[in-house]
């Protein structure tokens, strides 16, 4: 299985997304440098955090016209997996890949600290080695990461069951005091309608080694390996 | 030649923290008669010379619906201006 760490100028969670794959994981990785144009080797895209393009206008909303994305969004229409982390799930939102946007954090302050999430739904080919309700820890790094949708997009992702991961308390409560940034519903992450693109805020790359305070993220790594 | 002066805001109903928070300094300040207060950008365009009126209109608004707004949060407004070159 190949993965691409894509490459936008000012991303910088490239080198960690990469190591992962290819140190921790043990799986084949390349780096795809934003203007190319054929991505047909690869069976799972990563858009990795990072500023791209010092995130001028919106977060994302520069990448989201680079050469590659439009083969990212016909890679994603053909059912190939695509994880967005952070920059990359803000990259997602805006080129309509995943519905709704990031605004600035409620408390106009970028947060840089460890949050427990609540994994949604083990039904996607990210998840599917977690558990229901499972509480993770993993750290959050980001100054736009306040998910907003109107109230008929959050109901949708709701009854289809598409909110990957919710900020929670570390009883795995989903309420205000474990809202870091003022999401609604807490949302962190969230799959498209086809479960095979998954945009999420938390870092899984900075939490794939216990070494490192939490190896909760390195599962979604692991469950992109898994035969189905 | 055509200048588009466009303003970007977020729409009604999303928090805007930035300018809540500088109605508030406001309001410490002693300036209470703030009944709202909203913040955006700016952006200035100057088009080339060979573009008339309703072709820089119809532009901005591509320009504005495609990449200089995220229509889902936000809105924009543009004025046009002709300028000496």
């Amino acid at each position: 299985m190949k993965f691409g760490v894509v490459v936008f100028p000012g991303s910088n969670c490239d080198h960690d997304t990469y190591y992962v794959i290819k140190k921790v994981l043990g799986a084949e990785v390349f780096y795809v440098w934003h203007k190319e144009t054929s991505l047909r080797i690869f069976d799972v895209l990563i858009l990795p955090g990072g500023f791209s393009y010092g995130d001028y206008l919106r977060a994302g909303a520069v990448a989201r016209f680079s050469p590659v994305m439009n083969e990212v969004v016909a890679f994603a229409r053909n059912g190939g997996p695509v994880l967005g982390i952070c920059n990359g799930f803000q990259i997602l939102l805006e080129s309509g890949l995943l519905p709704g946007a990031l605004i600035p954090n409620a408390g106009m302050r970028f947060l840089c600290c460890s949050v427990h999430l609540k994994v949604g739904t083990t039904d996607s080919v990210f998840t599917r080695t977690y558990q229901t309700g499972q509480v993770l820890r993993m750290p959050i790094a980001h100054y736009a990461g306040n998910y907003y949708a109107d109230d008929d997009t959050l109901k949708r992702l709701q009854d289809e069951d598409r909110i990957a991961f919710q900020y929670c308390d570390v009883e795995g409560e989903v309420s205000d005091k474990g809202n870091p940034n003022g999401s609604k519903l807490n949302i962190a992450g969230i799959f498209n309608e086809y479960r095979n693109v998954l945009g999420l805020m938390p870092h899984p790359e900075r939490a794939s080694e216990s070494i490192l305070s939490s190896a909760d993220g390195l599962q979604i790594f692991k469950s992109l390996l898994e035969k189905n | 030649m055509w200048q588009a002066k466009i303003v970007v805001t977020y729409k009604a109903g999303i928090l805007n923290p930035e300018a809540k928070i500088i109605q508030q300094a406001l309001g410490n300040l002693g300036y209470q008669k703030i009944a709202q207060l909203e913040t955006g950008r700016y952006i200035q365009i100057q088009y080339d010379n060979d573009l008339d009126r309703s072709q820089v209109e119809t532009l901005t608004r591509e320009l504005g619906d495609k990449i200089l707004s995220n229509p889902v949060i936000q809105k924009y407004d543009f004025e046009l201006v002709e300028v000496q070159p």
